[in-house]
């Protein structure tokens, strides 16, 4: 789950990481109160998970109270590829006279955390990293022994901070180290990190990636989920329980286990198709499962017709079956099907579909012609 | 031959009372597996179908003899569940639960790193299957017989897909394996081509990948340098958009790494044929094999 700006800084406040102070705002009232609480100048940002954001016109600082209003005006509502505006950020003004860059990062192919530095900040960190790798530095952290203090010292001195700002540099990396660990995050960034002109050091902007399957550990993470910002048909299979990614094309497709489904939207598009979604029904799915994929793989306008395609192993076929005739009884769908049943009770499926002989639904013995119907169907 | 699991399996499974457990379990005893115990905290004492239920893995190591760990417990408990079978001198440990927390695994991992004696096979896997031999898992065993293609793969239900495409040209396998969907595999490819390059048993091996991470161009460079025998790789997730996570929780393109065109690329640049679907590469195997048979 990623966060946006500002719940990552105020993650890192609970860490003890400097931030500027600030308040979120979700109406221009709210943004222009807040300004004034802050004072002025101040920096009004917008809150959406894209990058860019600046270039787009998404921040804007406000040197009194007649700017703060014209800049929230213009912000809230806007679109930022894609992304509209529902919040503001607004935070005080700095004085910036270095800007740094740092993060941790899950590094699953060192399977240990990946901790880096660098004096420049501010700008594209993979430009950086392509212009002048040495200009970064990295260091893997042991995860049983934890973050120390000569690891700091290390990477500050290894990137060449300026010399009287190491100790608190180091500190700010010790504390985001303890935030990664203890949120269980994915990734930390935090570009810029700023040097102020009274030398202050702070995270002048977060990035915050957290791992979904720890949020049970923690409830204040997982509420800060924003549903508007979802995709409707993202949501609605999430508060169902399926895996489903929406795509842009227009074939729905369902199917059991993540890689048959990924396997499934590439032999489409070889096929000449444009896969609408990915939805992994999961392992051992019963019928009312597949009645309610199939409601959401509909509920998307651009679905022209269906592809079912299942490998049944703890998934029987059967229960495949009668959830997809229960799916006709209950939507009845103007697309056609295309299914392709596999595995276990295989033909206790194909026979329970034989029987209950749903217009326009089209069985195929193997996942390629199964494809290339689908695709034919779809237009 | 065949690896990691066959005739010397003596396998203990942790959660054979919950629901699922109780299910796989007999599914794998049925097949021939030797089943000897199972652990559940606060029901040792009991059995399931005459399988022996103890408190601790320690207890069902010393009862029992057991050498191989399944685990079924839900992701919260199954970290803890893997480090005391690691700590109660289990050899191999095959976790098939998914949904484990990330730092979870990190710290499994790097403690397991420290024991050269043990082996961790998933999380978030189907396990391993050695036709005719034993099967720990989930696999569905009808599906395959014995054979000489080792097959390894990061999804279960793919692994069904092409293992099925294979039998249907006449090929079997030597052994299974599902190294999982999660970020932080206990094995990676590289550990299971080693296996399958010293199984004489084995003559053909299918790896089949996915999107994200790094670990299929890893595999590329350790084929290129250890692996003699012929190797046919697939990899799913083409039409991945980056950014979203494709159900299994390492299946994801992260900015411009972990692609499904430069794993394909790492692969075939280390002389490793790519089938573009399950099909192809069943058709890309049997000509290896015939190959191989003149």
């Amino acid at each position: 789950m990623d966060l946006l700006e500002y719940q990552g800084k105020q993650l890192f406040a609970r860490h003890a990481v400097p931030v500027p102070s600030g308040s979120p705002a979700t109406t221009v009232e709210e943004a222009v109160a807040a300004a004034d609480e802050i004072g002025y100048p101040c920096v009004i940002k917008a809150q959406v998970q894209i990058g860019g954001r600046g270039k787009a016109g998404g921040i804007k600082v406000a040197k009194d109270r007649p700017e703060a209003e014209d800049h929230a005006k213009a912000i809230l509502g806007m679109d930022i590829r894609g992304h509209t505006v529902h919040e503001v950020w607004v935070e005080a003004a700095s004085d910036i006279a270095a800007e740094y860059y740092a993060s941790i990062v899950f590094d699953r192919s060192a399977k240990r955390p990946l901790v880096m530095l660098s004096t420049q900040g501010g700008m594209d960190i993979e430009e950086v990293a392509e212009r002048d790798p040495a200009a970064i530095a990295r260091l893997h952290v042991d995860p049983l022994l934890g973050f120390q203090d000569f690891h700091a010292r290390r990477l500050a001195f290894e990137a060449g901070v300026d010399a009287d700002v190491v100790r608190p540099v180091g500190a700010l990396l010790t504390r985001l180290y303890d935030a990664f660990a203890a949120e269980e995050a994915m990734l930390l960034e935090v570009n810029p990190l700023i040097v102020t002109s009274e030398r202050e050091v702070m995270a002048l902007d977060a990035k915050v990636t957290l791992d979904d399957s720890s949020l049970f550990r923690h409830p204040e993470n997982a509420a800060l989920r924003k549903t508007e910002a979802e995709d409707p048909q993202e949501r609605m299979a999430r508060e169902r329980g399926l895996t489903y990614v929406k795509l842009d094309g227009n074939v729905g497709i369902l199917g059991n286990g993540a890689g048959l489904v990924m396997s499934t939207l590439d032999v489409v598009a070889q096929a000449g198709g444009r896969p609408a979604n990915f939805l992994d029904a999961g392992g051992g799915s019963k019928a009312e499962a597949i009645t309610q994929a199939v409601e959401v793989i509909l509920s998307n306008e651009n679905v022209s017709a269906v592809l079912f395609n299942i490998f049944g192993g703890i998934t029987r076929c059967d229960e495949v079956a009668r959830g997809l005739i229960e799916a006709f009884r209950q939507i009845e769908p103007d697309v056609p099907f295309v299914v392709r049943l596999d595995g276990t009770n295989d033909k206790e499926g194909r026979a329970l579909l034989a029987e209950a002989d749903l217009p326009n639904v089209h069985t195929e013995a193997t996942m390629l012609d199964a494809a290339r119907r689908v695709v034919e169907l779809a237009g | 031959m065949s690896i990691l699991v066959g005739t010397d399996t003596r396998l203990c499974v942790s959660g054979i009372t919950g629901r699922e457990g109780t299910f796989h379990t007999l599914n794998n005893r049925n097949y021939g597996t030797k089943v000897v115990s199972g652990v559940t905290p606060g029901k040792g004492g009991q059995d399931v179908e005459g399988i022996p239920v103890f408190n601790t893995f320690h207890d069902a190591v010393a009862e029992t003899g057991a050498n191989t760990a399944m685990i079924f417990v839900p992701p919260r408990f199954a970290a803890d569940s893997i480090l005391e079978a690691e700590d109660a001198g289990i050899a191999l440990v095959v976790a098939i639960t998914e949904g484990i927390p990330a730092h979870d695994e990190l710290r499994v991992y790097n403690h397991l790193a420290r024991n050269p004696d043990v082996r961790l096979v998933g999380p978030n896997c189907p396990g391993i299957l050695s036709p005719g031999k034993a099967n720990v898992g989930i696999i569905p065993a009808a599906f395959f017989s014995e054979g000489n293609v080792g097959v390894v793969s990061r999804s279960g239900t793919l692994t069904y897909q092409i293992g099925n495409e294979l039998a249907q040209r006449g090929f079997g396998n030597s052994t299974i394996v599902g190294i999982g969907g999660d970020p932080v595999p206990g094995s990676s490819f590289t550990d299971i081509l080693a296996l399958f390059q010293d199984d004489d048993e084995t003559e053909l091996i299918v790896m089949a990948g996915e999107i994200g991470g790094s670990a299929e161009e890893e595999a590329a460079e350790f084929i290129a340098g250890n692996v003699t025998k012929p190797v046919v790789a697939y990899i799913a997730g083409f039409t991945a958009p980056p950014g979203k996570t494709m159900g299994h929780a390492g299946a994801i393109v992260s900015g411009s790494a972990g692609t499904a065109a430069a794993k394909q690329e790492a692969l075939e640049a280390r002389g490793v044929r790519v089938g573009r679907t399950p099909t192809e590469v069943a058709e890309i195997a049997a000509e290896i094999a015939g190959s191989l048979a003149r």
